[in-house]
């Protein structure tokens, strides 16, 4: 797993994001200018436009170009606040058969878990197996509901 | 725990509140209407889950569902919550086919939908307080969502990664909806707790949590308990099956897997 930085830039997320999910479509869409077949994400890729806008310390969602690929079309927004990117989610994604399905039940959540764990989002509260007296002061709920109160 | 503060500013008022019952931690958090009003509810929500405990714990031999287990009292003696929770659980058997159960060892025990039944019917006294647009209760890791924090805004809900303690395996957005709920059933925090209702023994699952997302809490706290005893496989499938119910499951193996309609509710 990747020990990703906070500070890093959000190109740096987006593309180590998508070398761990090895093969899938989903980050062509944020290289709208590659031609549509499998990509191997490189570091060295100048073509991450769409979230270059996001990547200064602005905030914003940025929805990237519909992309056609082998599967059908894949696209992909990402949402920024504060220079860090907090969500990333396909809004378009080949969903007509079983095989298409298979793939995306893993390969979505594997995508934005990448993207999730490197940076913290912004929520509200959490989501975990149930937790005792004692755990809830290691929770995140517990971090949560400190800092709030 | 169990301090009250409310927060001044532009945006609705949040009052918010930590509690500890039912052997875990409410968290309470609660948007707008007048805070004094919402401190009262929030001290009858909180008086609601004791009682609950009080009446459905089989912790403690003089409830009323350990008297009912011993055969010392009928359900028509018991608290009228006995009954409904008593018949939720059933429903809960019957479309779980069974994997959801309210006995243990052959022995009454509703433990598994008392939580959450009690987590949402607090979260919607809290919402009936006049001029609150957003609550969110959170009780031990399963949260009702009801209504929106800001106007703008819906409610956020992070799903602890198993896996990574601390991280994230996904966030799920209310956006859209007036209620949302989200459960996770696993074993991180408490090993393996949950049984499989035919063998009386822990569940045999390749998964470490399942989170379940949809409108009620009562309900998604059940299926989440239901898929992860059925394991991956048959979980999925099933979670599929149930209308306006979407699941997100993690297997040991650190493989995620998610119901087709669960994208939509994700971010």
């Amino acid at each position: 797993m990747h020990a990703l930085k906070k500070n890093r830039p959000l190109r740096r997320i987006v593309l180590a994001s998508a070398a761990t999910v090895s093969g899938m479509v989903l980050l062509l869409s944020l290289k709208p200018h590659t031609s549509p077949t499998v990509v191997t994400a490189s570091t060295d890729s100048p073509s991450v436009s769409s979230s270059s806008s996001a990547s200064g310390g602005g905030a914003g969602t940025t929805t990237g170009d519909t992309v056609q690929t082998r599967w059908g079309p894949v696209q992909v927004r990402v949402t920024v606040r504060g220079g860090r990117l907090t969500d990333v989610t396909a809004v378009r994604y080949p969903r007509d058969n079983p095989r298409d399905q298979e793939i995306n039940s893993y390969a979505l959540p594997q995508l934005r878990r990448e993207a999730l764990a490197a940076q913290s989002a912004a929520i509200d509260t959490v989501s975990g197996a149930t937790y005792t007296s004692t755990g809830y002061r290691q929770s995140l709920q517990s971090a949560l509901d400190s800092a709030g109160l | 725990m169990a301090d009250t503060v409310a927060e001044p500013g532009e945006a609705p008022a949040a009052v918010r509140h930590a509690e500890e019952v039912m052997g875990t931690v409410f968290s309470f958090d609660v948007r707008g209407g007048e805070p004094g009003a919402v401190r009262a509810a929030l001290d009858e929500a909180v008086a609601g889950l004791r009682a609950a405990d009080a009446v459905f714990s089989t912790y403690r031999e003089d409830s009323e569902v350990a008297r009912l287990a011993r055969g010392e009292l009928t359900v028509a003696e018991c608290a009228p919550d006995v009954a409904e929770v008593l018949r939720l659980a059933a429903e809960a058997e019957r479309v779980s086919e069974g994997w959801f159960s309210s006995r243990y060892q052959g022995s009454l025990d509703p433990t598994g939908i008392v939580k959450g039944w009690a987590a949402e019917r607090a979260a919607r006294l809290l919402a009936g307080v006049a001029g609150v647009c957003g609550v969110s209760v959170n009780g031990g890791g399963d949260v009702q969502l009801l209504g929106t924090p800001e106007p703008q805004r819906p409610w956020r809900v992070g799903v602890a990664d198993p896996l990574r303690p601390g991280g994230l395996a996904a966030v799920v957005s209310a956006a859209g909806t007036a209620e949302l709920s989200v459960a996770t059933s696993g074993t991180a925090e408490r090993g393996a707790h949950i049984v499989d209702p035919r063998t009386g023994r822990p569940a045999v699952t390749d998964l470490v949590s399942v989170t379940v997302v949809g409108p009620r809490l009562t309900w998604v706290d059940c299926w989440a308990t239901a898929a992860f005893a059925m394991g991956s496989r048959a979980g999925l499938a099933w979670l599929e099956s149930l209308p306006d119910v979407e699941g997100l499951l993690i297997t040991a193996g650190d493989e995620v897997r998610c119901t087709g309609g669960l994208a939509a509710r994700l971010g």
